[in-house]
């Protein structure tokens, strides 16, 4: 029973970084039908503005997040604008191997700048751990859960209370009919860029301090996984993200925990098989109904 | 109040409209009657902005518009209810409605938007909190309609409203057009269903394989032996 709560807590943790970058891949693929395998390359990069903001500026745990979040976001922005709009009436195929190719630019990119070493994250918040009634829970853990809740909350009010949210909602459905009422395409898919982009670069500076280690090809594996989250969930779904990122989270640490550490990444496709064999459209995946 | 001239649209190679002219006065209904593939739907996509002419102008209001984005025409005041009515489903009615006033920023006069709204169409107003996916065919060609009209347009484009409708809903659906051109808003009507849209129009168009054949008032294109042979079924 210990263990089994020791695991829920620590699998809540890492799948909330992975609901973070799930909910950029559904967001994605919801409005232009993308799979953007740069995403995690786009994790990568917040972690490493992480370091060196707090390394070379010493930004505080709050500037640090913030600005990976805006950097990120305005990255994303800048890889949608240059490498997959003039794409947007291309073969799908087209911009899917284009965003294989940018994911490589990122990886190489980086490891021609930084080296492909691994470097320590600076830790900016002493680690805490707490224990309750055998359970043990470090500060991190909670300031990852919180951040992550709290940007989930954030990205849920953004799409269904705004005017730019209902924009997205409307062009993932209908793109046609979205522009017909008025909304910008290109400014919604840029919006959209930014907003997944920026839960990325905060799941970046999170996972940075939650393993203490980063490195050019760290995206490539938890981007994978997030990815398998979203399909878990219901691709172009948002709560489905969320949630697929937190099963596969716990998916995780409870095989770790049972001695298979060596088999957790089959497990995680293992699952993906079985759901997409049972629930072909993930959990949260809506059947098309549609009257003509 | 609005002029096509000497309009040209491509698919990649394949010419779909070649050099067509015509013209809406404020105040009218006109309607574009042709067969499947004729090029009505690419002549109002290209009038919306979706599409780009290959040459030719669009003058709406003394303004050339052929290049202008769609957002654009739609804030200029002209408002399409496509073919196949392309309603957004996962939302509501009301939602639906509130999307057609996007790019309003005359927030009091929405409310009142709404009631004009539910007035020409009071089922709608009964299943406002409805899915639109859930509505019947021709309750969704009300939503449709509807969510134009929310954008309190000058000039409003209808693509085959009657599209697979029964008798009972065209008749309703024609009516309403009728009822929303006298208080004030301009009407470009496409049909298949030339009997009825030329029954209704002040002059209409024939168009066929992307060219003007024929133009006249409605009266005259439905006493029109070549119309009645093709269109009409006579
Ligand atoms: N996306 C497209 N790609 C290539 N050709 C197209 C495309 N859309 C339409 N066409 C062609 O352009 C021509 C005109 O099509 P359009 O949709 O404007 O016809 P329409 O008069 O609206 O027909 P319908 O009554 O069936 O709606 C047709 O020959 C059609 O095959
Ligand atoms: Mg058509």
């Amino acid at each position: 029973m210990q263990t089994f709560g020791q695991q829920l807590i620590n699998g809540l943790s890492l799948g909330s970084i992975y609901a973070l970058l799930a909910l950029g891949y559904t967001m994605v693929y919801g409005i232009i039908k993308l799979i953007n395998f740069a995403h995690g390359d786009i994790y990568m990069l917040g972690a490493f503005w992480g370091y060196y903001v707090i390394n070379q500026l010493h930004f505080n745990f709050i500037w640090a997040m913030l600005s990976a979040i805006v950097f990120c976001a305005i990255l994303g922005v800048i890889i949608e604008y240059f490498a997959y709009r003039p794409l947007r009436h291309s073969p799908r195929i087209t911009a899917l191997i284009t965003a294989i190719g940018v994911s490589f630019l990122l990886e190489n990119g980086m490891t021609y700048l930084f080296t492909a070493n691994t470097r320590s994250f600076p830790q900016v918040i002493k680690t805490v751990t707490y224990h309750l009634g055998g359970l043990r829970i470090s500060n991190i853990q909670l300031l990852i859960l919180g951040t992550a809740c709290l940007l989930m909350l954030l990205l849920e009010l953004i799409i269904k209370r705004t005017k730019m949210g209902r924009a997205m909602r409307a062009v993932s459905v209908d793109p046609e009919a979205a522009q017909l009422v008025g909304i910008n395409l290109n400014h919604t898919i840029s919006f959209t860029f930014a907003l997944g982009s920026a839960m990325a670069g905060a799941a970046g500076v999170l996972i940075g301090l939650y393993y203490n280690s980063i490195d050019p090809l760290m995206g490539m594996t938890p981007g994978i996984k997030a990815f398998v989250a979203a399909v878990i969930g219901g691709i172009g779904s948002v709560p489905g993200a969320s949630v697929g990122g937190f099963l596969i989270g716990l998916l995780e640490t409870g095989v770790q925990a049972i001695g298979l550490s060596a088999y957790k990444d089959a497990v995680v496709y293992f699952v993906l098989i079985v759901i997409l064999l049972v629930l072909p459209a993930g959990i949260f995946g809506k059947k098309t109904k549609e009257k003509v | 109040m609005l002029s096509v001239k000497d309009l040209v649209v491509n698919y990649g190679a394949i010419q779909a409209i070649k050099k067509v002219n015509f013209e809406i006065h404020t105040g009218e209904i006109v309607t574009l009657i042709g067969a499947n593939g004729a090029g009505k739907s690419t002549i109002l996509h290209t009038i919306s902005g979706i599409m780009r002419p290959v040459s030719g102008q669009v003058t709406y209001l003394d303004r050339q518009i052929q290049r202008v984005a769609a957002p654009k025409i739609v804030q200029a005041g002209i408002s399409q209810v496509p073919e196949g009515r392309h309603i957004f489903p996962g939302l509501s009615v009301q939602e639906n409605l509130q999307m057609g006033a996007f790019l309003r920023k005359d927030r009091r006069n929405i409310a009142q938007a709404y009631e004009d709204v539910y007035n020409y169409f009071p089922v709608l107003k009964q299943r406002r909190h409805q899915d639109a996916a859930t509505l019947s065919g021709g309750e969704q060609q009300m939503l449709a309609m509807g969510r134009a009209l929310m954008a309190k347009p000058k000039l409003m484009l209808l693509d085959e409203p009657s599209m697979g409708l029964a008798p009972i809903f065209i008749n309703e659906i024609f009516d309403i057009i009728r009822a929303i051109n006298a208080a004030g808003t301009t009407v470009l009507l496409i049909e298949q269903n030339a009997n009825k849209a030329l029954s209704i129009a002040n002059r209409g168009y024939v168009l066929a394989s992307g060219e003007i054949k024929l133009s006249g008032t409605g009266q005259e294109l439905l006493a029109n032996t070549a119309v009645q042979k093709a269109y009409l079924g006579g």
